[in-house]
Formats: structure tokens, C-alpha cells, sequence
């Protein structure tokens, strides 16, 4: 059957003509193989095949079992003995000294600490979506854990809190892993050795050892990425029975795993475009099926639909739901969020506040910047200093709730507050309106002129003038509500409001910028000349004190739950995008990776520290990296000489049909969807984002033949196993560069630094 | 045109009229009144400063393109300097273009625009031969090359000194000659010249902006289409000719096809693109403003600046030499390792202590106190020894900084603003148990390349501090006031792999003579002089620059005009290119909204009829003829690919983008539009091409209409009043200026 599968996939961009024809062929060949008598699809290329080689799966080398002369039982038995084998052995070098080292390691001081907010229910931020978090806090609250570890540096001391079950249950899924690779290369390849090379190379590389055995979100993202894609080959197994129990069975699985996968970090969409892929593959194919009526392919539609993507998206905002329902306290993350939104969380001082619903003339409030983190508008007593700009008043965003922060709203007009308040209840102010912002503690007026702000070279400093709020006409802004018309009102936290400034139609801009230290390290605020709706342009109410209106309670202003979700999602987004790599910072290049150049520190610097150092075995990285090479070699050798129509002796076709590219077009593009991507990130790269490219590596290179062959006891592996373990399982004494050192031999590359 | 040699001696022109017709108006809307308006019209400010380069012949590194497109520019600046010879104007004025706001005479103005100009007119011919190479009928050439010729904003963008115009022409043609490649006859070796002028205009089009690279990209990926069916195609024998199936002719062997066509494809434009460096770096060899950014060796290989200074020097660096360290990394500021008389505070700011030893930083200018002089930690003398005895690769030498005596030290004491590495200092022993640790390990970096010996310019040296095996380090953060805000030095223990921040070369040497203080000092004041020459090859040359090119980040900047790739497609921004100073003449980048709404709608279109055939296909209802669907793809590939290419990888990109980025693409979508007319025409709309013809003709008119409407912000004259330009500002968010009177 291959053979079918082999043109095709290589003849795609071939004119569809042929396509067309190829396609039959491979379907005709899937038919065939329903029967349970196998035979190969395209019987003018194979009908050498001898039927004893047919009912085996058709390459050479597990010719071997063949000739060892099994029978259907005894094969069974021996698959179980060997998934057997290889679980026990996993769990066995995962869970083998998992409570050392006794100290935070690492990231855990992210994670962990994350996994404590959960049970202490305070809000937080981070980058990556909750579900990691959401199960390691579980894990820690199941087994015990209270929570209250700080997990404040790497290296703290854990003492007498319970961390064994958070490590554990990482552990556990990262245990996982190697079954899942067997499943799936025994799957894909019909192979046990094919399987057994796979699961032999994950189980003793240090670096998926090391990686699996902390408090990490890395173990379970990839037990959703094997999950899924174990999921979908199992799903395709069923392709002759489709709509039974497995078939659904494995369908909502592989739409669970994705959804989890997606839900604990955002490199889970690469494993949705990889099944995405795959699945609109697999109905190009239905569809080209003319023995289906279009009813049944529309059927196979929606169940994909339903199966891969409803129930997925289903889950997925299922776990951002308990992650707002769960976290319902005021914590570190609330400055990350907008004010509507800190409103609903119990502590913040925004909480079942009340305040008058919309903008007035004479109200005090505070205006927050919109940018991430963004701090609200303040001035204070000191003058910038000489050679920067004009020698007034400073006004800078602070991110601390401070008296400072405190802005009188007046009329352009009108001097004095008091004098409008007299007559009744204050006017609002509307959108287009033409204000002076009076700070409330120095009475300057919020002011800008032509002068180069002290950051921003090409915006206008901003700064405090005039005395008892008597200016000039560079004092005066305009309100403008985003997305507002003429008229409409400012609704206090909700509304996104811009000052454009009347003189020089400038725009208040808070750039993010960090004030040396005359500015007291606060941010910068400038009028940018640039009038591009940027959050950093836009600014909301969030204090509102106005005794002349009613107060509403701000719960009536909460967000809706569509509204919380996208507005994490872009904070999420803005957080990713704005972990930039530092100029002189060495950072892992995603070159690095395949070669094994550098590992990651992740305990321990100097010589009397318990060291672990995450590193993968450099022979199984290169035994990797070399079948990769090797495999598209020979992909490309054999489809030019298929194209060409070379006859191909009996040996030859039956490796080519191995490697063949039965799954293993579907691993290489696992392998290059999880990598090739970090080509173009601009965001910070870590060593460890390779891992769950690794793992479709090490599944491609069991379907090799040539190195299937050559290295097929697994005792070569295990001996660089039995050298390497100490990276993973913990080394003392003289760093390896030192001639001294246990490991002085095993440094074959200068940039390893254990 | 077609020309016919006959015999006896008769020569048969066939001139194709539609074609010449069309050539004419376009040189016509393109070159009329090119020096109009006779001043510096917006990114002109940027391309003639480097136009003035040139013809000063002076060194520049310009980050956003490679220098093939200033070269072409810079044609025009030397054929000014032949005409300005030719009609007496003094060409020193003519040369000066960054300098002045105004052009200083007509005749520049033009020649400096002409070559630009001429591109974008040639455009419309191409265009015109590009859709008979697709097989579509002289109509829809017409059709296509109209479209081209009346449009607003590629009229602009080709009458100023600008670059879009160039890559599209240089994209426009390799897709030409790569069609005449694949459309003439098997056998005969001349379509193998269209090839390599395909691959040429492909270097040419990645060499003006890197933006050419996709589109080469996507000729590289149809031709490797093709050449797989002719591999497939099993009527071409493999290498001899003596297989039974092969046809006699020598030419139709795939192996020698195969060869043929990664020369001409890959490896022509990969030596022409390195050519286009070539003649950058020997055209330019005097110094200039971005030297610094450059290593030394590649200073010192350009006339005047460094190789000034450098000229002269001892080559091998001995013990007794006085040196400046200069700072392999270029981020922030290229520095020199500096001392001087001021010592660390005793407390920071933060409350942490420091050694109170004499600071040590990196300083950005050239400077006195720069001078370090290298000491044998087993002699006395801070002279050098004859025969000199050079450092080499793994000696243990002191460093002596010249002005102030104080040996270069380190110890276990945090760096001021890098806690976790250690302070560098200069040692002053004020008895406090805290020992003098000056000694450093020479560890020369390129040795494999260059040579054991420590070596002036050429050696990228690491010091290694012996005691604690830590390495000197530039930290990149300025220190406070009390630091002067020069840059912090350090010695950091965590030396991963190879750095630019970790390694020095020595910049300025000579060997000492002066035993005592005073007379080194009057030393290190006076200039240098021995003789060394430092010539590093064209490849080391190109490298750096190429990898320099690359690297060095732009400011993130912002721009009036600047725009995101979505607002593109339906034109939402336009750019205010000039306006009069005195009165309501502009010139805008406002593209002909007809033609663009025209062209988005072909987009759509197309892709909902592919998607219609690609299902029916599948389902095997042929709906056309396998010629006419072979020829939808085609029309395919090249329009639709063409656009995608030329705009999707804008998402990508986080640099400061505007409307004309949009141009190329754009291009590729007017070469879609009549050719999907003429699929309707002649597979859908059967029953009705009367009225199909009646709909293109009114499309045309229209075209043609918001054209002359447009044009006065086109060409810039006539001057318009504030009420018609009110009139014309078609869009909300379009930036029209008029004054008010």
C-alpha cells in the first residue's frame, strides 16, 4: 500500500491529472488493506511481493521478526511485553530521584509560584494560557501542598513544604512520553523495532529526563502534543469504520489533547496546524473518493468540525472560565489589566467601588494609561532639569496609586471649579469638548509645547504650567472617546479616551520609557505628533470623585466574560511579543538546537552546589539530526527515481516504502511546524523550546532503516545514557572544565558548561 | 517588434503598434516634466545623500537594501556631472545634493530622476509581453499594460528618485524571460539566453531591495515545478544520447537540462549578487560616517579615517607596545578600553560598597587616556626590547595604562551595574588586605585564521584574568555621572561561547621608546608612524558588510505616513509627497481607486473560482479544457503568487512600512484582472459577452477618468483650490493639505 501513498505524496504538486490518477490508486490500495489481506496497492510496481512479506508490513527490516518465525499470539504477547518494558523504564528514570535537588529550580520559580496563586486564589499574569498552571496547582493541592512557598529566586530551600507532588505529576506526564512515541512509530511503521529505537532514544535522553522531572509547563505541553498526535494516527487507523465508537473516540481525543495543548502554552498551535493539516489532507482525499456520495463527505465534515474544532474551542474557553471563576482575588497581575476589569477582582480598591458614571466638569479623577502595565498620569513639585526641554514642571506616568495622581477637570474657560459647581449639578463632558487638566496637588495645568520631549526625541515634551491653574492656550485638549461621535459622554474605566492637544495637534503619549534619575525612574509622557491609535495614546478614567453626581456601583460596569477573554489575549500577546532579548545578552539562536550547542543551567553555579544541567544526550541529538539529513536524501533519491520511472530491485522498494514515507512526511512536517517557526519569532529563545521538535525527530529516526539497523541493541544508547545521567540526575564536585572533574571527558563541545 | 533577415538583402520590420503606441504614452506620463518640482521631494533626502556618497566616492552602510539600487541611482548622479561638464555648470554644485533643499538646476533634477523614471515606463511593455507569454490574446495584454499606464500612484512613485520602480521592472522582467524560456521550443539552446537574463534580472531585483527576494523565491519554486515534469517526462533520456527513446538533438538530456538551469537560476545570481557588493566596495574606498560601525581591519582597508591613523604601525604586538583596545562589539557605540584619574565611589546608590580602586570604563572617542602599555610581568622596563618579543596566543602579560601608571586589575568585588560579574579596575593599593590580581591571559580568538602571534587590527584577543579565570567584558550599560556615562567594563565569569563583547583588537600601536613617566606621556600624546600595510580580502570584506547589513537594527521609528499592510489593500492612507511652498501644488502617493477596486475584485474573484473548479475538479466534473485550466493556473501562479509574495511577508516584518511597499503587488494584480475578464469572456459568460464587453469598455473609461481626475495630485500642476481638493479627498482618512486663503 504504500507504494500508492508514495507517489502521491510526492507527485502533489505534480498537475492534478495525476493526481487524480495517483490518488485512486492509493485509495484503491487503503481498500485493499481493509480486507486484512494486505497486499500492495499498485501491483505493477510490487507483484514480486511474496504474500508472506505482504501480510508482514512491507520493508526489510523487520524482515528479522519474520524470520524469527512468530505467530499471531505470540506477537501479541510480545507487543504487550514490550510496551511493558517500556513503561516501566520510563516512569523508572523519571521518577528516580525526583525530590533532588530540595531547592527551586530554575523556572520553577515561575511555575510553582503560579501553581501556589491558584490555591491562594490571587490573580496573576503570565504569558502563556492557564491550563499548565491550573494542573500543577491542582497537582500541589491534591497532594497536599498549601501554597505557601514563596518560590521567590532559584535555589531557595523547600524545607518542609510539599513539593513532591507538583514535581511528580510532571514527571508522570513527561513519563508518558515515550510510550506515546512507541505508539505512535508502531503505528505509523508496523514496526516493533522501528518503535522500540524511538522509545529507546526518548527514554534515555538526559535532556527529556531532565526537562520532565521539574515544576514545568514544558512535560505537560508535550504530553498534549504526543496525545494529539497519538490521537490522530489512531483516528486514521480507523479510516474503513468511520462514525463507529473508536473512530468518535479517538476524534473527540484528538480534540481534547489539542485544546490542552493549545491551553498551557501558545506552541500548541503548531501541533493544530500540523493535525489541521493532516485532517484537510484526509478530506481532500474523502473528497475525492467518488464512491462517497456528497452527503456522507459532508457528514465527515462536520464531525471534523465538530470533533476538531467546536469541541476544542469549546475547552479552551472552558479553562480561561475556571481560570476567572478560580482567581477572584487582587494580586500581582491586576496592573497588567485594564481598570473594568480590576474592578471584579476582590481587594483591589476598584472593587465594589461606586463612582458618578460619567465624566463631569469639576470631578477629580486619575487617567490611566492603556499600554500594558501602563502607569496613571502624574506630575509632581520638581522641574525638569536644565538641558531638557523647558525648565518646568515634570509630568510622568507613575505605576503606584499616589495623591499625585490626581487631575481636576475644568472648562477651557473657566478658572476656578467652585464658581460652575455653584449652579447645580455639573455638566459632562463630551466627546470633541475642549478641557484643561488641573493637577490637583501643584495647581499646574497639564501642558505641551514644541520643545523635544527627554526620551522621545520626536515627540513634544510635556509638561506642568501656569500658577492656580492660570495658563495659556497651550493648556487647552481636546477629548476624543475612541470609536465615539460628537456628544457622547466619557464613561469612567470604559471608555478608551485620547487629549489631542489644540495648539500643536499632538496627541498625549506615554512611551514606556524609563526617566533617569532626576524623573525618579518613572515613565515618560510626551504629546506624540503621530496620531495613530496606539494603547499608548489612549487613556481611561479610572478615579472618579464628583460629590454633586450620584455614584453607580461599578459592578454594573464589569466586563463581560468575552470581553475578559480577548482582553487577556491581547495582554497575553503584548507580554510575548514584548520579551525582547536584551542587546548583550547571549541568547539561544534556534541554531543552536538540533546540534545540542548549548544547554540550559538549571541548578547550581559553582563547584559545591548540586548541579543539574539541562543538556540532551549529544549522541541521540546527532543520531537525530543525522536521520534527518539522511531522510530526506533519501526521500528525494527515490521520488526523482520514481519519476523517472527506474526500476528498482526487491530490497531497494521495500526501504523506500518503509521510510515512505507511511507517516513519515507526517513526522518530518511535525518536526519542521515545531521548529522552523522560531526562525521568525522576535521574542526571546530558550534551549528548551526544541524539545517537542525533538520528540518528531526521534519518532522520524526509528523509521530509518540504515540506522534501525546499524544501532539496533539498544545498549549503545544506554551506555551514553549510563555516561551523560549525571547532567540530569545531579553532579557535585569541580565544574567539567577542570581536569579534575568526573566529567572533564564527557565536555566534547566548548559551549557545554556543566 | 519582429525583424526578419532575408536574402538578397531585404529587411521585413513587423512593428507591433499597440506595442510601440503603448511604450510612447508611457515615456510620455513618466519622463514629461521630470524636473518639475525642482526640490527634494520626500525619501529623495534619504537616496541622494547617498547619490552624494557615491560621487565622493565615500564608504556608507545603508541597512535597508543592497547597494545595487543606489549604484543605479548613482548612474544618474554621474550622467548630471557629464551634462553639468557639458553645458558649463560647475559640478562641484551638481555633487552636493544632500546639502540643499533645492536641486541646484534643472538638468540634475532630471538626470537624477531619469533612470527611475525610464524603469517605471518600461514597466508598461513588459507587462504588455508578460500576458502574451501566458497565451491570452492581444486584448487582455492591452487590457493589463492600461491598467499599468493609468496608474496614479506608480506614475509617482517612478518619476522621483525612488527605488520601487526599479525591483518591480527587474521582477517584471525575470518573470518575462523565464516565460519565453519555458514557452519556446525543447530543442533549441537560445531559450537558454532568456534564462540567464532571468536569472540576472533576478539578482538584479533582490540587489535593489531585499524585497526581490520572494519574488525570486517564487520563480525558483515554478521552475523547480517544471524541471520535475521534465524529469518525469521519460521521452528525455537521461545522459547519453544512445538510449533508444531519446531524440537525437543533444539538448534534451535531463541531466545536462537539470545542470543548465541551476547555473543559470542559482549560481549566475548568486555571483551576480556578490558582483553588486564587488563594485560597491571598490567604488567606494575613502572613510566615512559609518566606519565606525565596521571592524578595524575593515577601517584600515579604507582611505583616510583609521588607515590614517593606523598607517605605519608595528604589525606584531610585543611586550613594551602601546596599544588602544578597541571593543569588538559595535552595540551601543564602538569604545575604546579607558582609565582615568577617578576612582569608584566607596558606596553606590543602591547601598553596595566598591574597592575604591581607579575606574576602568569604555569610552566612544579617541582619547589620550586610552593608551594601555603591555607589560612582561618578569621585567621592569615598559619598553620594547630589541629584536621586539611579540605577545602570543596563551602569554601572561600586565596592562599599564599609559597616563595614570595603574596596573589593570580585577577581583572578587561586584561590577557597579553588572552585580554578578566582577569590577575591573585600576590598582591602587590602599592597604586593606586587597592584593594587587593583574595579570591576564592573551587568548587570541581567529588564531586558526590569523596567527599565534597577537597581531595589531587583525587579532580579535580575549583577556582572561589569571586569578579567578574570569574574562574582560564590555557590559554595554553606561555608568552613572560619577562615571561620566561612559560604559561600564567588567570581567564576567559566565563566558559563553565566542562574543563580540568579550574580544578586542588592538587599534593604535607603536612600540614604546621612554623609560620614564614624563617622556611616555609627551609619547602618547604625539601621533604615530612606522609603517604596516593591513589589507584584508574582498570575501572578508563582503562578509562583515553583508552580516553587518543584517544585523544592525534600525531605530524604531515613526512616521506621519506610515501604514499597516491591511490598510494597503483598500488604500486607507495615502503619503503627502511635496507641496508648494507657497501655494496649493502637491503631489500625493494616491493610487487610482478605480483601478484598485478593480484589482481587489479580481482578487476575490479568482480565488473563489479556483476554489469552485479545485472541488468540482476533485469530484471529477470537468468543467474546462485541460489547456484552458492549465492556463488558469499559470495566470495563477504568476498573478496571484506574484501578490501574495510581494505582500504577505509585509505581516511579518516589524519596520516602519507605507503604501508604496504595496506596489510591486500591486503590479501583479493588474496583470489578473483582464486576464480573468478573459476566462469569463471565453468560458463563463457565453451568453452574454456582449454585455462583458460593454462592462470592460465602462471599466476602462473609468479607469481612464478617476486617472485625469488624480492627476493634478500626480504631476503636481495645475494647482487646484482648497474646494476641489476637498472634492478629491475621496476617502475620511485620506491627508490632503490646502492652505487656507
Amino acid at each position: 500500500m504504500a507504494k500508492g501513498e508514495c507517489t502521491t505524496q510526492w507527485s502533489k504538486t505534480e498537475d492534478t491529472c495525476s493526481t487524480l490518477r495517483n490518488r485512486k490508486a492509493f485509495l484503491s490500495s487503503e481498500k485493499q488493506q481493509q480486507d486484512s489481506q494486505p497486499k500492495d496497492g499498485d501491483n505493477s510496481q510490487t507483484a514480486g511481493h511474496s504474500s508472506k512479506d505482504g501480510t508482514q508490513s512491507s520493508n526489510g527490516t523487520s524482515a528479522q521478526w519474520t524470520d524469527r518465525g512468530t505467530d499471531p499470539p505470540r506477537k501479541e504477547t510480545h507487543s504487550s511485553v514490550l510496551l511493558l518494558l517500556v513503561t516501566v523504564l520510563s516512569f523508572s528514570t523519571r521518577l528516580y530521584k525526583i525530590m533532588e535537588p530540595a531547592h527551586v529550580c530554575w523556572d520553577e520559580t515561575h511555575f510553582g509560584k503560579m501553581g501556589s496563586y491558584y490555591i491562594n486564589r490571587t490573580f496573576f499574569f503570565d504569558v502563556h494560557p492557564p491550563l499548565g498552571k491550573m494542573l500543577i496547582g491542582l497537582a500541589g493541592y491534591v497532594t497536599g501542598y498549601d501554597g505557601t512557598f514563596p518560590f521567590i529566586k532559584p535555589g531557595d530551600k523547600y524545607e518542609h513544604h510539599n513539593y513532591w507532588g507538583m514535581r511528580g505529576f510532571c514527571a508522570v506526564l513527561g513519563s508518558f512520553l515515550p510510550v506515546f512515541a512507541y505508539l505512535i512509530v508502531l503505528e505509523l511503521s508496523q514496526s516493533r523495532t522501528a518503535a522500540l529505537i524511538t522509545a529507546t532514544l526518548l527514554i534515555f535522553d538526559t535532556g527529556c529526563i531532565t526537562i520532565s522531572q521539574y515544576i514545568l509547563l514544558d512535560p505537560i505541553l508535550m504530553f498534549f502534543i504526543m496525545g494529539a498526535v497519538l490521537s490522530m494516527v489512531k483516528f486514521k487507523q480507523q479510516t474503513h469504520r468511520p462514525f463507529s465508537a473508536p473512530w468518535w473516540l479517538w476524534l473527540v481525543l484528538t480534540g481534547v489533547n489539542l485544546a490542552g495543548a493549545l491551553g498551557v502554552k501558545f506552541v500548541g498551535l503548531f501541533v493544530i496546524l500540523l493535525v489541521g493539516l493532516n485532517t484537510a489532507w484526509d478530506l481532500w482525499g474523502l473528497l475525492g473518493n467518488l464512491h462517497l456520495s456528497l452527503v456522507d463527505i459532508a457528514k465527515h465534515f462536520l464531525a471534523r468540525v465538530v470533533g476538531l474544532i467546536l469541541l476544542p474551542l469549546f475547552l479552551y474557553v472552558t479553562i480561561f472560565a475556571i481560570h476567572f471563576v478560580v482567581l477572584n482575588k487582587s494580586g500581582p497581575g491586576d496592573g497588567f489589566f485594564s481598570s473594568a476589569f480590576q474592578s471584579r477582582l476582590i481587594g483591589n480598591n476598584l472593587h465594589n467601588a461606586s463612582m458618578p458614571e460619567y465624566l463631569a466638569y469639576g470631578s477629580t479623577i486619575t487617567v490611566k494609561n492603556l499600554r500594558i502595565a501602563g502607569g496613571y498620569l502624574h506630575s509632581h513639585w520638581h522641574l525638569y532639569p536644565e538641558g531638557v526641554g523647558a525648565k518646568q514642571q515634570q509630568v510622568t506616568a507613575y505605576l503606584h496609586k499616589d495623591y499625585n495622581n490626581l487631575w481636576l477637570v475644568h472648562r477651557q474657560d473657566e478658572n476656578n471649579s467652585e464658581k460652575a459647581s455653584q449652579s447645580g449639578a455639573p455638566d459632562l463632558v463630551r466627546h470633541g469638548d475642549i478641557i484643561r487638566l488641573e493637577h490637583k496637588e501643584t495647581t499646574r495645568n497639564l501642558h505641551s509645547h514644541l520643545h523635544e520631549a527627554p526620551l522621545t526625541k520626536k515627540h513634544f515634551q510635556v509638561t506642568g504650567y501656569g500658577i492656580n491653574a492660570t495658563g495659556d492656550a497651550n493648556d487647552l485638549w481636546q477629548v476624543e472617546v475612541c470609536g465615539g461621535r460628537k456628544g457622547d459622554l466619557v464613561k469612567v474605566l470604559r471608555s478608551k479616551v485620547r487629549f489631542l492637544h489644540r495648539a500643536t495637534g499632538c496627541v498625549l503619549y506615554s512611551s514606556g520609557k524609563t526617566l533617569p534619575k532626576w524623573g525618579w525612574e518613572q515613565v515618560e509622557v510626551t504629546c506624540s505628533p503621530y496620531l495613530k491609535e496606539t494603547p499608548s495614546s489612549q487613556w481611561s478614567i479610572e478615579d472618579h470623585i464628583n460629590p454633586k453626581l450620584p455614584n453607580i456601583s461599578l459592578s454594573l460596569l464589569k466586563p463581560h466574560f468575552l470581553e475578559i477573554l480577548l482582553e487577556s489575549h491581547i495582554v497575553m500577546i503584548r507580554g510575548n511579543s514584548g520579551l525582547k532579548p536584551k542587546d548583550n545578552e547571549m541568547n539561544s539562536k534556534p541554531w543552536h538546537w538540533p546540534i545540542n550547542y548549548q544547554g540550559l543551567r538549571f541548578s547550581g553555579v559553582n563547584e559545591t552546589e548540586y548541579r543539574v544541567y539541562l543538556l540532551g544526550n549529544p549522541v541521540v541529538w546527532w543520531i537525530n539530526l543525522a536521520s534527518l539529513g539522511l531522510y530526506v536524501i533519501m526521500v528525494a533519491v527515490a521520488s526523482v527515481a520514481l519519476q523517472r520511472g527506474v526500476p528498482l530491485d526487491q530490497r531497494r522498494r521495500g526501504r523506500l516504502h518503509f521510510c515512505g514515507l507511511r507517516g513519515g512526511g507526517l513526522l518530518l512536517l511535525g518536526w519542521l511546524l515545531h521548529y522552523a517557526p522560531f526562525y521568525t519569532m522576535g521574542r526571546i529563545l530558550y534551549y528548551h523550546h526544541y524539545f517537542p521538535a525533538m520528540l518528531f525527530s526521534s519518532m522520524l529516526t526509528g523509521k530509518i532503516p540504515e540506522i534501525t539497523e546499524n544501532i539496533c541493541d539498544s545498549c549503545f544508547i544506554s551506555f551514553f545514557f549510563y555516561l551523560f545521567h549525571p547532567l540530569s540526575y545531579g553532579m557535585r564536585g569541580p565544574l567539567a572544565h577542570e581536569p579534575a572533574s568526573a566529567m572533564a571527558g564527557l565536555r566534547w563541545m566548548d559551549s557545554w558548561e556543566f | 517588434a519582429m525583424l526578419g533577415l532575408q536574402l538578397p538583402l531585404l529587411v521585413t520590420v513587423q512593428i507591433n503598434m499597440e506595442l510601440l503606441l503603448l511604450t510612447l504614452l508611457a515615456f510620455w506620463t513618466r519622463l514629461s516634466q521630470l524636473s518639475y518640482p525642482n526640490a527634494v521631494v520626500f525619501d529623495e533626502v534619504y537616496y541622494g545623500q547617498f547619490v552624494s556618497l557615491y560621487m565622493k566616492r565615500v564608504f556608507f552602510i545603508d541597512e535597508s537594501g543592497p547597494p545595487l539600487g543606489h549604484m543605479i541611482l548613482a548612474v544618474g548622479g554621474y550622467v548630471c556631472v557629464c551634462l553639468c561638464v557639458c553645458v558649463c555648470v560647475c559640478v562641484c554644485v551638481c555633487v552636493c545634493v544632500c546639502s540643499c533643499a533645492e536641486y541646484p538646476s534643472g538638468v540634475c533634477v532630471w538626470s537624477l530622476r531619469l533612470l527611475p523614471a525610464v524603469c517605471g515606463s518600461l514597466c508598461v511593455p513588459l507587462v504588455y509581453l508578460l500576458i502574451l507569454e501566458l497565451r491570452l490574446t492581444h486584448c487582455t495584454a492591452l487590457g493589463a499594460a492600461l491598467l499599468l499606464l493609468l496608474e496614479n500612484s506608480l506614475i509617482v512613485q517612478s518619476r522621483f528618485m525612488l527605488l520601487e520602480s526599479v525591483l518591480i521592472f527587474f521582477q517584471l522582467l525575470s518573470f518575462l524571460c523565464y516565460l519565453r524560456f519555458h514557452n519556446a521550443p525543447h530543442s533549441s539552446w537560445s531559450r537558454y539566453c532568456w534564462l540567464l537574463l532571468s536569472g540576472a534580472s533576478c539578482a538584479a531585483a533582490v540587489g535593489v531591495k531585499y524585497m526581490g527576494v520572494f519574488s525570486y523565491l517564487l520563480l525558483l519554486g515554478v521552475a523547480c515545478l517544471h524541471t520535475w515534469q521534465l524529469i518525469g517526462d521519460r521521452a528525455v533520456s537521461h545522459v547519453s544520447p544512445a538510449s533508444p527513446h531519446a531524440s537525437s538533438v543533444t539538448s534534451s538530456h535531463v541531466c545536462v537540462q537539470c545542470v543548465c538551469r541551476c547555473v543559470c537560476l542559482l549560481l549566475v545570481p548568486l555571483l551576480l549578487y556578490v558582483f553588486w557588493f564587488y563594485v560597491h566596495l571598490s567604488v567606494l574606498y575613502r572613510s566615512g560616517p559609518h566606519d565606525q560601525l565596521m571592524s578595524s581591519a575593515f577601517q584600515a582597508s579604507l582611505e583616510g579615517g583609521l588607515s590614517r591613523i593606523t598607517q605605519g604601525q608595528p604589525l606584531e604586538v610585543a611586550f613594551g607596545s602601546q596599544v588602544t583596545l578597541r571593543s569588538s562589539a559595535s552595540q551601543p557605540v564602538p569604545c575604546w578600553l579607558h582609565s582615568h584619574k577617578a576612582n569608584y565611589p566607596i558606596r553606590y546608590d543602591n547601598g553596595r560598597g566598591s574597592s575604591h580602586q581607579q575606574q576602568v570604563t569604555c569610552y566612544p572617542f579617541k582619547d589620550v587616556n586610552n593608551w594601555w602599555i603591555i607589560k612582561d610581568p618578569g621585567r621592569q622596563e615598559l619598553v620594547v626590547s630589541t629584536p621586539p618579543h611579540p605577545v602570543r596566543h596563551g602569554d601572561i602579560i600586565q596592562l599599564v595604562h599609559g597616563m595614570t601608571s595603574r596596573f589593570l586589575n580585577s577581583h572578587d568585588v561586584a561590577a557597579p551595574m553588572s552585580p554578578h560579574a566582577q569590577e575591573v579596575s585600576g590598582y591602587i593599593d590602599f592597604n586593606v588586605s586587597m592584593p594587587a590580581q593583574n595579570l591576564w591571559r592573551v587568548e587570541i580568538f581567529n588564531r586558526e585564521a590569523e596567527s599565534e602571534v597577537w597581531k595589531t587590527i587583525l587579532s580579535e584577543v580575549r583577556l582572561v584574568h589569571v586569578n579567578t579565570s574570569a574574562v574582560l567584558k564590555l557590559s554595554g550599560v553606561s555608568l552613572p555621572d560619577w562615571g561620566f556615562r561612559q560604559l561600564e567594563v567588567v570581567a564576567d565569569k559566565l563566558n559563553k561561547g565566542h562574543q563580540s563583547s568579550l574580544s578586542w583588537t588592538v587599534e593604535e600601536h607603536r612600540y614604546g621608546t621612554s623609560q620614564e613617566q614624563k617622556e611616555r606621556e609627551a609619547e602618547l600624546h604625539s601621533p604615530t608612524h612606522i609603517d604596516v600595510d593591513s589589507n584584508i580580502s574582498f570575501w572578508a570584506k563582503f562578509l562583515e558588510l553583508q552580516w553587518k547589513m543584517l544585523t544592525v537594527k534600525q531605530e524604531e521609528s515613526e512616521h506621519k505616513y506610515s501604514s499597516s499592510p491591511l490598510e494597503w489593500i483598500t488604500m486607507e492612507t495615502n503619503i503627502a509627497y511635496w507641496l508648494h511652498p507657497s501655494t496649493n501644488a502637491q503631489i500625493h502617493l494616491i493610487g487610482n481607486p478605480v483601478s484598485w477596486g478593480v484589482a481587489n475584485l479580481s482578487l476575490s474573484a479568482y480565488q473563489l473560482l479556483a476554489l469552485v473548479y479545485l472541488l468540482r475538479r476533485r469530484r471529477g466534473i470537468k468543467d474546462l479544457p485541460d489547456d484552458a485550466w492549465s492556463q488558469f493556473v499559470a495566470v495563477g501562479w504568476l498573478c496571484v503568487g506574484g501578490w501574495a509574495v510581494n505582500f504577505l511577508p509585509f505581516f511579518l516584518m516589524e519596520k516602519t512600512l507605507f503604501l508604496y511597499h504595496y506596489l510591486p503587488a500591486l503590479c501583479f494584480l493588474f496583470l489578473l484582472t483582464p486576464a480573468l475578464l478573459e476566462h469569463t469572456h471565453s468560458h463563463l459568460c457565453l451568453a452574454h459577452r456582449r454585455a462583458l464587453c460593454v462592462c470592460a469598455l465602462a471599466a476602462a473609461a473609468s479607469v481612464f477618468l478617476s486617472y485625469r481626475t488624480f492627476c493634478p495630485l500626480t504631476y503636481g500642476r495645475p494647482e487646484l483650490s482648497a474646494n476641489q481638493l476637498q472634492d478629491l479627498r475621496w476617502r475620511e482618512s485620506w491627508d490632503i493639505l490646502y492652505r487656507r486663503r
